[in-house]
């Protein structure tokens, strides 16, 4: 803090305080404060707010607990969260290794381009685009049955799979650049030494390359889970009565329900259940809060 | 088991420029041996195909008789030690030496042992909970030459290892390693710049320019008969005359330059009229005697340098080169003045004249 002050003197020093209050207050702690006070409270017509019955309650988190579809929903989403995570993973972790790597100074720019100009794109439109791709006489189906590999088209629309891939599409970037990050600073040395040693490609990613860049996947996972549960134009769109994502019944809570209150609860309880199944991931896998700070 | 190395004929060249032209080496079990050559000579290259991370552009690599093409870092009996060793900093000190062991299969209880045994090989028997970043430089290097060793490789190769440490440590490593590689029989192969390096450990040294390889011996003859004008300026400190053959018989060439006519050895077989250089080491220029007839400059001295054990008397420069000579340091005081008038000589058999080439500055 005096760091700080000595060296932008008091005046810059205020202001940037005084941005940072208002930027945790008023879009963090306000906001959340505001969703906890509805989310304890009853659902009333304006005409009987702050009457008689305008009392804290936990109803509205009991409401969850014995809706066994919204129950059963909730779980669905945290696995399927978890397995785009997996994925999302499985899919950039290659890409990533290449880009830090092996690729050629000349080629890194190439790729990274190539990676990002899709997402200059809206992700509402990039999502229209899968809708399209996966579509029953789209362009993937009539591709597998051309090929032979299977006799009939493959309804994806509406399965959790085009909602799986669909995310995974979305949220690839933010998964392989903390990745790439974190691979890229690993000396070559060591991997060329790891071989020298004896070891094959598997044993060099299981024991040098993955444990360097723990914290890259412990941030690109994390940002990526959270997404993909809080993510509401992917199975909206893509997504059908079989594949509903939580985000969507709190959706109808709020805006076709009308039951802020209600709505609230559900949002609360998706993000405290989150953060502790983040929580618990990272403790499973060993990694701490200050290796995710780097 | 410690094995031959081969080099047939190798070639490596990355588009245009050739990194390693024609080496034609075979390196007998249970050597040491080094190569030396200024960055950018092909030493590393060289090591590198030995190693498997390169496969040569033409020629053969043959380890114990088996010729390595196509055979990966990974499947040969080599261990590279890094230039900045390269050990693995999330593992112990017992992990990083047993990596090669674990990769092998080596049950643990087995793996301990080993680990055990190489830690006491190498002097740090305490070390094995410790963490790689806990230990010192010369420690570190310790522990990346018990890796390497524990996969019981048949050639140990060697990447300017030392260069990283201080000056008293270094030479104390040198010891070190050398020791090291009697008790284990391992044929060391050592990649360095440092003459000092080289002419110390080595059973031979290569030198090498340009990706040429210019002599093949022991340290006496790389220094003593240079085989090449490289050879001759680029190990040890050296004299340096040029000129034109003005005779040569009898094994001895004479040539002509501005501080007189100069007598030398003759390997290359120069003949009267080819330009030439002459080559004196400064530790064989003496102050004249009365007696001395060839070789005799007369100058004056310039500077001095003390170096500790000895003395650098460098006198007026000669084809814009100062000339330089040692005195030993016997405790009587500084015998040379600056200013004064100076008659060295130097004896014929100490001197070699060797044709220029453009690869010395």
């Amino acid at each position: 803090m005096s760091e700080v002050l000595r060296r932008y003197g008091p005046v810059l020093t205020a202001v940037i305080v005084a941005l940072c209050a208002f930027w945790v207050v008023m879009l963090v702690v306000l906001p959340q404060l505001l969703m906890i006070d509805f989310s304890l409270r009853p659902s009333l017509p304006p005409s009987r707010v702050g009457g008689p019955d305008d009392v804290y309650t936990v109803q509205n988190y009991v409401t969850l607990w014995n809706n066994t579809i919204h129950r059963s929903i909730f779980l669905q989403t945290i696995w399927a969260s978890a397995l785009v995570t997996a994925l999302t993973f499985a899919v950039c972790y290659p890409v990533a290794y290449f880009m830090a790597q092996v690729a050629k100074p000349k080629t890194l720019p190439l790729m990274i381009l190539l990676l990002v100009i899709p997402f200059w794109i809206n992700e509402l439109l990039r999502t229209f685009a899968w809708y399209i791709i996966l579509a029953f006489n789209g362009p993937l189906n009539q591709a597998l049955v051309g090929l032979g590999l299977i006799d009939q088209p493959i309804r994806f629309l509406g399965s959790p799979a085009g909602v799986i891939v669909g995310m995974v599409y979305v949220y690839i970037l933010f998964m392989v650049f903390p990745l790439y990050n974190a691979i890229e600073s690993l000396d070559r040395n060591q991997i060329e030494a790891a071989r020298d040693l004896g070891s094959g490609w598997l044993r060099i990613h299981r024991r040098i390359v993955i444990p360097h860049a723990k914290p890259g996947i412990a941030v690109g996972c994390i940002m990526t889970f959270m997404l993909a549960a809080g993510s509401y134009a992917v199975p909206a769109l893509l997504g059908g009565p079989s594949s509903r994502w939580f985000t969507e019944i709190i959706y109808n809570w709020f805006f076709e329900g009308g039951n802020w209150n209600q709505g609230a609860a559900y949002a609360f309880i998706l993000l405290v259940l989150c953060v502790g199944f983040i929580l618990g991931m990272m403790r499973l896998f060993k990694v701490g809060l200050t290796d995710v700070a780097k | 088991m410690s094995q031959d190395i081969e080099l047939d004929h190798v070639t490596m060249r990355f588009g245009a420029l050739t990194a390693v032209s024609d080496v034609n080496l075979t390196i007998p079990a249970g050597e040491f041996f080094s190569f030396l050559g200024p960055s950018g000579c092909g030493k590393t290259t060289i090591l590198r195909m030995v190693s498997g991370f390169m496969e040569p552009t033409s020629g053969a690599i043959r380890i114990g008789g088996k010729d390595m093409a196509g055979i990966g870092p990974n499947k040969r009996p080599t261990a590279l030690i890094f230039q900045n060793l390269a050990l693995f900093p999330l593992m112990t000190v017992a992990e990083n030496i047993g990596f090669g062991l674990e990769v092998r299969g080596v049950a643990s209880t087995d793996r301990r042992k080993r680990v055990k045994q190489l830690l006491e090989l190498v002097a740090l028997p305490d070390t094995a909970d410790k963490k790689v970043t806990e230990l010192s430089g010369g420690q570190r290097q310790r522990i990346a030459i018990a890796r390497a060793l524990a996969v019981e490789p048949a050639v140990l190769l060697l990447d300017e290892p030392l260069s990283a440490l201080d000056l008293k440590l270094r030479q104390h490593m040198r010891s070190e390693l050398r020791d090291i590689q009697k008790r284990t029989g391992v044929t060391f192969i050592y990649i360095t710049h440092d003459q000092g390096e080289a002419l110390t450990m080595s059973d031979r040294i290569g030198v090498m320019s340009r990706g040429v390889l210019q002599q093949v011996g022991d340290g006496r003859a790389v220094y003593d008969d240079p085989a090449s004008a490289f050879v001759a300026s680029f190990v040890g400190e050296t004299n340096r005359f040029t000129g034109r053959v003005i005779a040569a018989t009898g094994g001895r060439a004479a040539i002509d330059t501005p501080a007189g006519k100069m007598i030398g050895r003759n390997p290359r077989d120069l003949r009267e009229g080819d330009q030439a250089i002459l080559f004196v080491r400064p530790e064989r220029v003496r102050a004249a005697d009365g007696a001395a007839e060839n070789n005799v400059i007369d100058s004056r001295v310039s500077h001095q340098e003390f170096e500790g054990a000895f003395v650098n008397i460098f006198l007026e420069p000669v084809q814009g080169r100062p000339i330089v000579f040692q005195t030993a340091n016997a405790g009587n005081g500084p015998g040379w003045e600056e200013g004064a008038a100076a008659r060295v000589s130097f004896r014929p058999e100490d001197a070699v004249v060797l044709p220029p080439s453009d690869d010395i500055e």
